[in-house]
């Protein structure tokens, strides 16, 4: 068993699921969807783009590129956020909220793109 | 090859996770941390003000306690994270700087920024393998003439010295093995603008190597390729390896030339030297036994061109078993009297001290100028650095192989035809058919440097010739001699040969009518060239040459001329 591979294993799927369980409820609805949920997504998202520098291999440059696509979606959803918080006068609304929730959708296909990909090249290895 | 970001993000990987843990840390501290606002009431941080927060402490930037201030609580987290955050970042710098200064990262940086220069030459360029004394002559030599040149040497050091070299231009260079293709390739090999190969390593099997890659990779590009040994030169000429320069024959059939033919040798060096001699040092008494201290690769050469010719030979060397046969033979060094007596240095005309160290070789002439005043003497230089030394040791002849290998092969570069010229005079004309030759050099060019270039009589090259011929005028070799600025005056300068159909006349007379396809070389000052370069390509300039008015002007003036004519 390789800990690295664990590591990196970890924090791919990680970021699956963190950016799923913000993803799931109803679209314009508030409640359904935690900021602590999607912080940890960008948190482990950014740190999983991190692990993926360096690999030369094709599989690995594609594995960076969909990592990059799904923290830029989750930076503009958390972006989203915080404009309608903060600077417009309306607050958090149900149209804000949806679109929040539609730019992490994004960055979840991402996400589950990198997994495939994972379990592609684990598939690919032979002992 | 453009990877060298993704290098500098591998090596930071750790420092860059550290970072972005040790902010989301203090991010969610601060938001999960209760503070009270300027009313008293419970307030918590969200993620955008703590974001705005740690972002300016981490900095150390510190904008205060912002929006309220803070109660004891966050302080304490404040006084955590304020640690945590400049310790992430001083680690996250101190790596970046490591990297950067990291010599496999340099050395990575430093290929590159060749590969890339290579790529911004938009002139021709010559590619030197080796930047030894004799490469480092020859780009000196190809700078000067406004030549490029693009520099592969294994050592370092040497790739070091090109940046303090005092070159008018800068000229690319890379550390690294030519022997491989990639190398080669990195260095401009394929790129249109590479006008020729010069392998010019120390190392036979490394010019081997960089000639066969060039003539498969590239077989169009010229490669000028030195060697040291007889299986490399029939190797290399057995795949068309263009100009093979063996630097201890080369320089042997110059020091023979030098002795047995003073005359046709003096011409030899006005032709290729840009220091040419003058012309009363051309040596007489050459008659009788010479002397030769130090028989290895060279003295094998030089008694291979001193073969067949009216001198005895005597050497001298440390090991006996390099000589065969009957030679007269004297172990040692040569730099003590006991050795030079042995070798009868008093009855001797000349010496030649041929070691491939300065100071024996100094210190042999200095010995036997004592023994025999009247000694000729000839030494070898291995080190230009060593040039004063040499030049005050009172010496009759200083060879100086590097330098005339390098010279060898700008004649080569500057016209191919100066080769053919020099072969045919070497072997087919005499010492006073040379003497007069000189002469004539010698009130054409003085003490300046006598260059040397041809013409080839097509479109491209002579266009306004090419017209005059179309025309049915016939030209005559005299008309390039004018001076455009005054025709009265002549041009400093003198054709060497006319080559027509692969035949070779030397010293056309001035009156040789010219036919399309005609080569012909030049020898004269380089202000002479420019001035017949007017000649040759335009065709206005050509017509005031020949006195041909109506030819004169654009169009509009010789349509007004025709006019004034009818009317």
């Amino acid at each position: 068993m390789n800990r690295e591979k664990v590591i990196f294993a970890f924090f791919i799927v990680l970021a699956l699921t963190l950016n799923f369980g913000f993803f799931i409820g109803d679209t314009a609805n508030p409640d359904h969807h935690n900021i602590y949920e999607l912080y940890a997504a960008i948190v482990v998202s950014l740190i999983a783009t991190v692990l993926k520098f360096g690999d030369r291999t094709h599989i690995g440059a594609v594995l960076l590129a969909t990592s990059l696509v799904a923290d830029l979606q989750l930076v503009a959803a958390s972006i989203v956020w915080g404009i309608a918080e903060h600077v417009t006068v309306g607050g958090m609304t149900g149209p804000v909220m949806a679109s929040v929730v539609s730019l992490s959708a994004g960055a979840v296909l991402a996400n589950i793109t990198s997994v495939i990909l994972l379990m592609v090249e684990t598939i690919l290895i032979r002992r | 090859m453009n990877h060298i970001l993704f290098v500098l993000l591998r090596r930071l990987r750790a420092p860059l996770i550290t970072v972005i843990v040790v902010y989301a840390i203090s991010i969610l501290g601060f938001v999960l941390i209760p503070g009270v606002d300027d009313q008293g009431k419970l307030w918590r941080m969200d993620f955008f003000h703590a974001f705005y927060f740690v972002s300016f402490m981490g900095s150390t930037i510190g904008f205060g306690e912002i929006p309220y201030a803070f109660t004891d609580a966050q302080r304490m987290w404040t006084l955590v994270t304020i640690y945590a955050t400049v310790v992430s970042w001083l680690y996250g710098i101190g790596k970046m700087l490591a990297t950067f200064q990291d010599q496999a990262f340099i050395r990575l940086m430093k290929r590159l920024s060749f590969v890339r220069d290579v790529k911004r030459l938009r002139e021709p360029f010559y590619l030197v393998c080796g930047y030894g004394m004799t490469g480092s002559r020859v780009v000196e030599q190809l700078n000067k003439r406004g030549i490029s040149a693009v520099i592969i040497d294994i050592d370092q050091g040497r790739i070091d010295a090109l940046e303090t070299d005092d070159l008018d231009f800068n000229v690319p260079g890379l550390s690294a093995d030519a022997a491989e293709p990639d190398v080669l390739s990195e260095a401009g090999l394929e790129s249109p603008y590479c006008v020729g190969v010069l392998p010019l390593t120390d190392r036979d099997s490394v010019n081997l190597a960089i000639a066969i890659a060039s003539k498969l990779l590239a077989p169009d590009r010229p490669v000028i390729c030195r060697t040291e040994s007889e299986i490399t030169t029939a190797n290399l000429a057995s795949f068309g390896t263009d100009h093979i320069i063996d630097p201890f024959v080369t320089f042997a059939e110059y020091l023979a030339l030098a002795l047995h033919a003073p005359y046709k040798h003096l011409a030899y060096d006005w032709l290729t030297n840009p220091e040419h001699r003058s012309i009363t040092s051309a040596y007489q008494e050459t008659r009788g036994r010479w002397v030769i201290c130090g028989y290895g690769r060279f003295g094998r050469a030089l008694y291979q061109a001193f073969k067949g010719m009216p001198v005895e030979l005597t050497i001298i060397d440390m090991e006996p078993m390099s000589v065969a046969g009957d030679i007269d033979f004297v172990e040692g060094l040569g730099t003590e009297a006991v050795t030079l007596e042995q070798a009868r240095i008093k009855g001797a005309v000349g010496l030649i001290a041929g070691t491939d160290d300065d100071a024996n070789n100094l210190s042999i002439i200095m010995t036997a100028l004592e023994l025999n005043p009247k000694l000729m003497t000839v030494v070898r230089q291995n080190r230009s650095t060593n040039a004063r030394v040499f030049a005050a040791a009172n010496t009759d002849l200083v060879m100086e192989p590097s330098r005339i290998i390098a010279n060898n092969i700008m004649s080569l570069i500057k016209t191919s035809l100066l080769g053919d010229f020099l072969d045919e005079m070497v072997h087919c004309k005499d010492d006073v058919w040379a003497h007069t030759l000189v002469n004539r050099m010698s009130s054409v060019a003085g003490d300046q440097e006598l260059d040397s270039w041809a013409f080839t009589l097509n479109k491209s090259e002579t266009p306004a010739l090419d017209r005059a011929i179309e025309e049915g005028k016939a030209p005559t070799l005299n008309l390039f001699l004018k001076d455009p600025r005054g025709l009265d005056r002549q041009l400093s300068a003198f054709p060497l040969m006319l080559k027509r159909q692969g035949k070779i006349k030397l010293l056309p007379g001035e009156l040789t009518e010219l036919l399309p396809g005609d080569s012909i070389l030049f020898c004269g000052l380089t202000e002479a060239q420019y001035q017949m370069q007017w000649t040759v390509a335009n065709f206005n300039v050509f017509s005031h040459v020949i006195g041909d008015p109506d030819g004169q002007g654009g169009w509009l003036a010789r349509w007004y001329r025709q006019r004034k004519k009818h009317s």
